[in-house]
């Protein structure tokens, strides 16, 4: 199937989940990274066990923060 | 060190807004490009600190993936993001390194400390702190 990731289509496998794709783009301190697919933020167990399907839309942000 | 160019145009842009949200913290991100020169700055964007606080800030998600989609419409890239720094020096505070979590990032720090504002830039990689080599230029000064 083809999924796009940061502005770049690519194919994957079927049934990808989130968490393969995370490990599959290297992203690096996972933990501090909201996920977007198809421009809602997924959390909570969907971010754990969420499954992409053909023509999604996935974005990567880091958290952006801090304080004094 | 990594260069970073700002235009003086895109500079004053940012000073006067983070200037207008005195005493309270405010960011964005950086969008431009990068070449063998260096990173350029080319829009700047303005999120809303969801924090409202004076010392401390976060950015709305919602609007850093609206900023990421104007970078990719207009072919910038995403080069990292600002905050100001209301009455402290403008290098990054603990929490700020804490926090820094993208190593290919450029964090730029606009403080209001001194009378004058003071913008630098710096890459944080495992709480490892390397200030870049910003360049604010004008089209009088291109090369400055």
């Amino acid at each position: 199937m083809k999924i796009t990731v940061s502005g770049v289509t690519k194919e994957v496998n079927d049934g990808l989940t989130l968490p393969d794709l995370i490990e599959l783009e290297n992203v690096e301190t996972p933990q501090y990274v909201t996920v977007s697919v198809n421009e809602e933020f997924v959390e909570g167990e969907a971010r754990e066990t969420g499954r992409l399907k053909d023509g999604d839309v996935v974005e990567f942000l880091y958290f952006m923060g801090g304080g004094r | 060190m990594s260069r970073i160019y700002l235009h003086r145009e895109v500079y004053d842009e940012l000073a006067r807004y983070a200037g207008e949200h005195l005493p309270k913290e405010s960011c964005g991100l950086l969008g431009g490009r990068e070449d063998e020169s260096g990173r350029h700055v080319e829009k700047i964007y303005y999120l809303t600190n969801v924090d409202d606080a004076e010392d401390h800030f976060t950015m709305d998600p919602k609007e850093q993936l609206a900023a990421v989609k104007d970078m990719r419409a207009l072919g910038l890239t995403p080069l990292g993001n600002w905050h100001s720094h209301p009455d402290t020096p403008s290098r990054p505070s603990r929490e700020d390194v804490k926090l820094a979590h993208d190593p290919g990032a450029s964090y730029m720090i606009l403080s209001f400390m001194t009378e004058h504002p003071v913008l630098n830039s710096f890459r944080v990689t495992d709480g490892e702190v390397v200030k870049e080599d910003l360049r604010i230029f004008s089209d009088e000064h291109p090369d400055w």
